[in-house]
């Protein structure tokens, strides 16, 4: 019955349409902007229940969606999800209602812009995921810069402006590339910009390489992968709270996500000849940006190359292929790696999330970043400790933590491949402890390190909620894994036979 | 196809320009009437003639093509589509105006006639058949257009644009019409169709008629303001006033397109790898100049300039694809352009004053603290002009590019979107402004609701055909495959 409804177009369009709303009843009454808000943000998570509930453990395309839209280029409306992109629309509709809540006392200035801005965006984030049709795909992928640079650019630190721009233009150029990309897709597939057509035409060497590598260039940007992450630690930095937790949380998830979707299906050739070259990124992202995290003396920064080096993973997992001994086929992508990929960058999204929002938690009282202003925050607020530590705890791999979960796939599958990538990748479960742990030790424990911060209140209610939600969920996952693997296996498994076949 | 007699029913085709011609020749003597507290109803006559004529043109759409006048002249469903968005264009351009010009004491009737004169010259040129045809639209809306700038006797810019406007322009005239005639040497004829059929059938002297090419595809690129030939463009959209700029940056886009179709893609379509090859340099270089020195720009007046400029080698690459995929995507590109294009002018008007010209980036500083509304309108026409979803000018961009890579230029393509990286920067400029800073002075804005209606309307165009544009793209193949 819920197949007949249009789930996905819900998933996009109502959150995009209480956007408006509170856009248009106005900064003059926040109150009320912040309600619908609350529950604009409330029934777009609703919106997707179904989406869990009703999926199919297949690896078919579901909920599908398809209305024509502009005939004379045969581009279409077309939806629809599988086991990879289902959990992502999920993911990001439940940090919409978190961001909507983590703003509630915190942001003042121009409420009903700000949160338009993250339910428009929560909207076209949905539709990245959700979208068949490459144009589609990507008027929603760009769209979504639009909103995001406000939030870092009105919202921001000191130096936002400056972040914002670097942001987008960077994301930016490596979108247009692809655009140029999908162009000649199309002419190949003799007019359409169905991506599953693009996954079955033909393309030959040279061909396949540089769509691999214009597609490479909008992925590794949004991932962000070594050496074009630079935009990452300003851009959250500047970012206000809940730009960060969406940025970390969903939008580098969408780099992931496009190399799952086009670039290992559609140039399978071509993924396994770079894979050396994504694997050595991946793994200096891994154990470089690793080391840099260490040395941060912002909060903030410190999560952000955390989370370049957690991507590291992710993109790691995606391109480890088995070699193949006879030579006459591609090597096979490993499917644990896939997995592994997978479910690092939801548990990432989760924990992420949370480290942020802990660090906003603090800001917000203290108006500081700076590791060296805290110490001692636990004598103070004993309750947001026992969460922060959890989470540090999370983030650098605890079993029993989603962070786990992700982490031992991917080691597992690349182990199958090298054993070098995965000793070279297992060094951050020692760096992951050691910059974080280290961290949390000095702000949280020691002796109360200042006035401020002895007059610091503990995390009330509202903020419980959120970090409760989070907790919840980082734990459901590390200790219980099996449903979400089982709603993605089936779209890996077929994932992997397809890549396996050379389109040559 | 000629008529040897002379009858009525050969004007029909014409009638929107002879239907112009007598409301301006009315509204010319009828202004001498009016007294001064009178003079705005030459205003509302300017304005029913446009929307009247475009209203004709309007009740003509469907009807097939004729060629009449001993072919100079064709009424086809190309024609009618672009003299319909012409006449839109210049009325909007007058609504859009209309305080600034009154309030600088400018709103007189030499200067709506002026409009309306060079508003039949893109008329005809629209539905030119001929080279001398052509030349004549060409001829009557540049004059004019000239003596536009040059109304602001007491301003040191607007005269010295205007010189400047006048000798580049009889220069590119000269060289236009020096390429006609060696065409003429070439295939004997002036008519585009004859012309087109003496290259096909071989009975052209090709060199000579290829020389004529050269100096006429010169010509065009300094009508269009494509690099190398875009020196006028800054100077002459800086130093006019406003709505002068507007009515010379809008809707004459469209009447250069029909030119450059009429010109190239009838008559001189036999020689289309000759100058495809031209149009890609005047395409690249159009691309590099208006995209890099924009960013240096602190006048937006000049910013926009360059950006027209880049915009410009953007429809280049569709026309160079030399085929009617190619030629309906700049068609398309064309419409979205003048709808941007009369919405940004529009904002600059809209915050104009008494002795405030709104010209410089930084008078947009703050913009979203006076008015959200207005400062969104701005951010959908900036986002739309770099090219950006789901905006008109993503998809415009999209099916230039589309066509230009279908004709298997690859390389291109990817020059152009790389191009507009850059570009993106001075669009983003005006957008962190408004959002981003705080505000330097007082922000006021244009009190006629028409005005601002107006405007808004640009914007809400330009985000619905964003999200819709099915519909104009497939009017746009639809005129084009009729017609050519």
């Amino acid at each position: 019955m819920l197949q007949e409804l249009p789930v996905l177009s819900m998933t996009i369009w109502v959150p995009i349409f209480f956007g408006i709303t509170v856009l248009v009843v106005g900064d003059r009454n926040p109150a009320p902007a912040r309600w619908i808000a609350l529950v604009g943000s409330i029934l777009g998570l609703l919106a997707c229940v179904p989406l869990w509930t009703d999926f199919d453990r297949t690896a078919a395309m579901q909920f599908v969606e398809m209305r024509p839209w502009i005939t004379h280029f045969s581009i279409n409306y077309h939806l629809g999800v599988d086991g990879i992109s289902m959990p992502f629309i999920l993911l990001n509709s439940f940090m919409t209602v978190l961001v909507v809540i983590a703003h509630w006392e915190v942001v003042t200035d121009k409420v009903s812009q700000y949160l338009a801005a993250f339910l428009v965006m929560s909207g076209l984030i949905n539709g990245v995921f959700a979208s068949l049709d490459a144009i589609v795909f990507y008027v929603f992928f760009e769209a979504m810069l639009i909103p995001m640079f406000l939030i870092i650019g009105i919202w921001g630190g000191p130096n936002r402006v400056y972040a914002a721009v670097k942001f987008f233009l960077y994301t930016l150029l490596g979108s247009l590339l692809m655009l140029a990309a999908f162009i000649y897709l199309y002419h190949l597939t003799n007019g359409s910009f169905e991506i599953a057509d693009f996954h079955k035409v033909a393309i030959g060497d040279t061909a396949q390489k540089l769509i691999f590598m214009a597609m490479f260039m909008s992925f590794a940007v949004k991932v962000p992968m070594w050496p074009v992450h630079t935009w990452l630690p300003d851009a959250h930095v500047e970012a206000p709270t809940g730009g960060s937790v969406i940025l970390a949380a969903i939008t580098l998830k969408i780099g992931g996500y496009g190399f799952l979707r086009f670039n290992l299906p559609i140039t399978p050739d071509a993924a396994h000849y770079f894979d050396t070259f994504m694997i050595t990124l991946s793994l200096i992202a891994v154990v470089y940006i690793g080391l840099v995290a260490l040395i941060q003396s912002d909060m903030k920064k410190l999560i952000a190359y955390s989370s370049i080096s957690h991507m590291g993973f992710v993109t790691l997992g995606l391109f480890v292929f088995t070699p193949d001994a006879t030579g006459l086929r591609l090597g096979l992508p490993v499917a644990e790696g896939i997995l592994g990929g997978i479910l690092q960058m939801i548990s990432h999204g989760f924990i992420s999330a949370a480290m942020f929002l802990c660090v906003g938690v603090l800001y917000d009282r203290m108006h500081s970043r700076e590791i060296s202003d805290y110490g001692g925050v636990a004598n103070r607020m004993p309750v947001f400790a026992a969460f922060f530590v959890f989470f540090a705890m999370a983030n650098s791999g605890l079993p029993g933590t989603s962070g786990f979960v992700g982490e031992f796939f991917v080691i597992l599958g690349t182990i199958k491949v090298s054993f070098w990538y995965a000793l070279l990748a297992a060094t951050t479960l020692i760096f992951g402890a050691a910059y974080t742990l280290w961290m949390v030790k000095r702000v949280i424990y020691g002796e109360v390190a200042n006035d401020q911060v002895a007059q610091l209140q503990d995390v009330g209610k509202r903020e419980i909620v959120f970090l409760t939600l989070l907790a919840v969920a980082v734990l459901a996952m590390g200790l219980y894994p099996k449903p979400l693997a089982e709603a993605i296996n089936p779209t890996i498994q077929e994932l992997v036979r397809h890549v396996a076949q050379s389109k040559l | 196809m000629n008529q040897a007699t002379f009858s009525l029913a050969t004007l029909a085709p014409a009638m929107p320009e002879i239907v112009l011609l007598a409301l301006v020749s009315i509204l010319l003597i009828a202004d001498l009437f009016f007294k001064d507290h009178e003079k705005h109803l030459t205003y509302w006559l300017a304005l029913v003639s446009l929307v009247g004529t475009a209203i004709l043109t309007l009740a003509t759409v469907g009807r097939p093509t004729v060629v009449t006048f001993h072919g100079m002249f064709v009424a086809d469903p190309l024609s009618q589509m672009l003299k319909v968005a012409t006449l839109l264009t210049v009325a909007a351009t007058l609504v859009l105006g209309r305080s600034y010009l009154e309030i600088r004491n400018m709103l007189t009737g030499e200067f709506l006639c002026l409009a309306l004169f060079g508003t039949l010259g893109m008329l005809v040129m629209i539905s030119a058949h001929h080279f001398i045809t052509l030349f004549l639209g060409l001829e009557l809306m540049a004059l004019s257009q000239y003596a536009m700038v040059a109304l602001q006797r007491d301003s040191a810019r607007a005269t010295e644009a205007a010189m400047k406007y006048f000798v580049l322009g009889a220069l590119s005239s000269g060289l236009l019409l020096y390429g006609m005639s060696m065409i003429y040497g070439g295939t004997g004829s002036l008519e585009l169709t004859r012309v087109a059929h003496a290259i096909e059938n071989g009975n052209a002297r090709n060199t000579l008629a290829l020389f004529g090419l050269v100096f006429v595809v010169a010509g065009i690129a300094f009508k269009l303001g494509a690099a190398p030939f875009h020196m006028w463009i800054p100077d002459v959209y800086h130093g006019a006033a406003t709505p002068t700029t507007l009515i010379i940056g809008a809707a004459p886009k469209l009447a250069a397109f029909a030119f450059i179709m009429r010109l190239l893609a009838t008559g001189l379509q036999g020689l289309s790898p000759d100058w495809q090859q031209m149009l890609v340099i005047l395409a690249v270089a159009s691309l590099a100049v208006g995209n890099i020195i924009a960013i240096a720009q602190a006048n937006l007046k000049r910013m926009l300039a360059y950006s027209t400029i880049s915009h410009m080698g953007f429809l280049l690459v569709g026309i160079l694809a030399g085929n009617n995929n190619g030629y309906s995507s700049a068609l398309f590109y064309v419409i979205a352009y003048a709808i941007m294009t009369l919405g940004s002018f529009g904002m600059i008007l809209l915050l104009s004053r008494a002795g405030f010209e709104a010209e410089n980036i930084d008078d947009f500083r703050g913009l979203n603290q006076k008015s959200k509304w207005y400062a969104f309108v701005m951010l959908v026409l900036m986002f739309s002009l770099s090219g950006l979803p789901p905006t008109v000018g993503f998809f415009a961009k999209l099916f230039v590019l589309q066509a230009a890579l279908d004709a298997g230029y690859t390389w291109l393509v990817v020059i152009a979107v790389l191009l507009s990286v850059i570009g993106a920067f001075y669009y983003l400029r005006i957008v962190k402004v408004m959002y981003m800073d705080a505000p330097a002075g007082e922000i006021t804005f244009e009190r006629r609701a028409d005005a601002r209606w107006m405007l808004s309307a640009t914007a809400v165009a330009t985000l619905a055909l964003g999200l819709f544009p099915a519909r104009l793209m497939d009017l746009c193949v639809r005129a084009i495959t009729a017609s050519l």
